[in-house]
């Protein structure tokens, strides 16, 4: 059944419009928040806006924010507007994330990691209180200790220290140019470029739920986590007019290596698999979570079982986009007049049908 | 390109008037405007397992600019973000830089300060990273 458009409503949606502006605004007694405040001091809410986003712009994602009240779906939904609105320059280059200056980097399975393990700035090991201290502002924080550092170093992955003894699968790079969900809508088979795509966009509870479902049994995958490592990396960009890479900046993203088992088949011994999470910003819980949903979905590439919702590539891939499904189940409170006319007027003919008959 | 890259507008602004100061070239030449300055997207690539395939993460704000100055040379900059003058003096400096009678001033007033200035940002972040580095201690096996 079509949805049918309805005229009409003009003034009373400026009104509603207006009234949101007023209740955006808040209480005029209380100082109105700065774009600036929520780039600096809501960058977790930031992180999430511009991975659901699919934008990296921390200025804009703060504004996104504001707008949409921290409503975190809604702040995602107007950076994807905004990005349609833009001509695309380039690609970038892969960027390197073994070349990263990490500020975080923790291993679960290496206690004496090459390069160290260092916490960064983590809730992990907090005691979960409230902290009324907060609740006044011009509190003094406590000063950061700081180290001496070597000379910077690459980090290793950890696949790179047990790839030596083939216990562990590498990577492969054949040069495949990736598939663009931006560029070209989702078709099945979806290669694991694909994949990866739409979890690094998919909506954080989504992704969560789903990488719990295989931990509680549902596509188990026995995951340890390898490696997570966050920090900045560096961009770079070949201009068509240049020829050569130019550095354009960085970029702030988490990166995590999960660990899973693997019996092995008829053509590869046992080994080690891997599940990959990449996400833009600071979130182990996205980047953990894309991971886990990533080798979930490799069951049937590595001869595994496959009936866990998490190992369904379509069902996954259906129902990760946040912007797409809150369009879907939000337009239900759009105006169906016509729709549900048509639809009264058949069940009146079919009770009227079978009164007759009886 | 990096450097400027980094720097934010008024950095480079200062750095560049700081060069005009010192420089014995004479005035900084006028310049004009090529192509923008303008803002469009820049699709950001992760490798598949870390070290694999390519694929798309997902795309990142950037600005372009390209001027030429009197002199001749053309400057271009690609800078993240959105900010128009930041990306119009950085393809100012790239233009100047290509000028061998300014280059070694620009160098010395507006690339060198600023690639300090980040390397010393960047160093005070490895610190407190490094006085977070833990050491984990294995306790008794817990299944005997």
């Amino acid at each position: 059944m079509a949805y049918v458009a309805v005229k009409g409503g003009e003034a009373a949606i400026d009104n509603a419009h207006a009234w949101l502006a007023e209740e955006r605004r808040g209480d005029p007694s209380v100082a109105e928040i700065e774009v600036a405040q929520i780039e600096t001091q809501l960058g977790r809410a930031i992180d999430r806006a511009m991975g659901e986003g699919s934008l990296y712009d921390r200025k804009l994602a703060a504004l996104a924010i504001k707008q949409a009240q921290g409503d975190g779906i809604e702040a995602a939904f107007l950076l994807r507007a905004y990005r349609t609105t833009l001509p695309r320059f380039n690609h970038a280059l892969p960027i390197d994330t073994e070349t990263m200056a990490a500020r975080r980097r923790v291993s679960a399975v290496f206690k004496d990691l090459p390069g160290g393990q260092l916490l960064g700035p983590t809730y992990d090991y907090t005691h979960r209180l409230l902290d009324f201290s907060l609740a006044t502002t011009g509190a003094d924080s406590r000063e950061v200790a700081s180290e001496t550092v070597a000379a910077s170093q690459k980090m290793p992955r950890v696949h790179d220290i047990l790839g030596h003894e083939g216990l562990i699968e590498p990577d492969h790079r054949t040069g495949a140019e990736p598939g663009d969900l931006t560029r070209e809508p989702l078709s099945f088979p979806a290669g694991r470029d694909i994949r990866l795509q739409a979890l690094a966009r998919g909506d954080e509870g989504f992704l969560l739920a789903m990488g719990y479902s295989t931990q509680r049994g549902y596509g188990g995958t026995h995951p340890f986590a390898g490696e997570i490592r966050q920090g900045t990396v560096a961009v770079e960009i070949v201009p068509e007019e240049l020829g050569f890479a130019l550095d354009i900046g960085d970029i702030e993203i988490t990166e995590c290596q999960m660990v899973n088992q693997f019996a092995g088949s008829k053509t590869t011994p046992p080994q080690f698999t891997r599940g990959y999470g990449l996400v833009f910003g600071t979130s182990d819980r996205r980047a953990m979570s894309m991971a886990l949903v990533d080798r979930a979905m490799r069951a049937a590439e590595l001869g595994e079982d496959t009936n866990a919702p998490a190992q369904d590539i379509e069902f996954v891939l259906y129902h990760s986009d946040n912007i797409e499904a809150t369009g879907f189940v939000e337009h239900l409170k759009l105006p169906h007049y016509v729709d549900f006319q048509s639809e009264l007027e058949s069940i009146r003919r079919i009770r009227e049908a079978s009164a007759t008959t009886e | 390109m990096a450097v400027l890259a980094r720097a934010g507008a008024e950095e480079i602004a200062a750095g560049l008037d700081r060069a005009t100061r010192l420089d014995n070239a004479g005035a900084r030449p006028a310049h004009r405007r090529l192509r923008g300055p303008e803002t469009g997207l820049v699709m950001v690539r992760g490798r598949i397992g870390g070290g694999g395939d390519a694929f798309n993460l997902g795309e990142m704000t950037a600005t372009r600019c390209t001027i030429r100055t009197e002199c001749g040379h053309t400057g271009h900059a690609y800078v993240a973000g959105r900010d128009a003058r930041q990306a119009e003096l950085a393809a100012l400096a790239d233009a100047l830089l290509q000028d061998p009678a300014r280059q070694p001033t620009l160098l010395q007033a507006v690339i060198q300060p600023l690639a300090d200035a980040q390397q010393a940002a960047a160093q005070t972040t490895a610190r407190k990273a490094a006085a977070t580095q833990v050491k984990f201690f294995t306790l008794a096996a817990m299944r005997s």
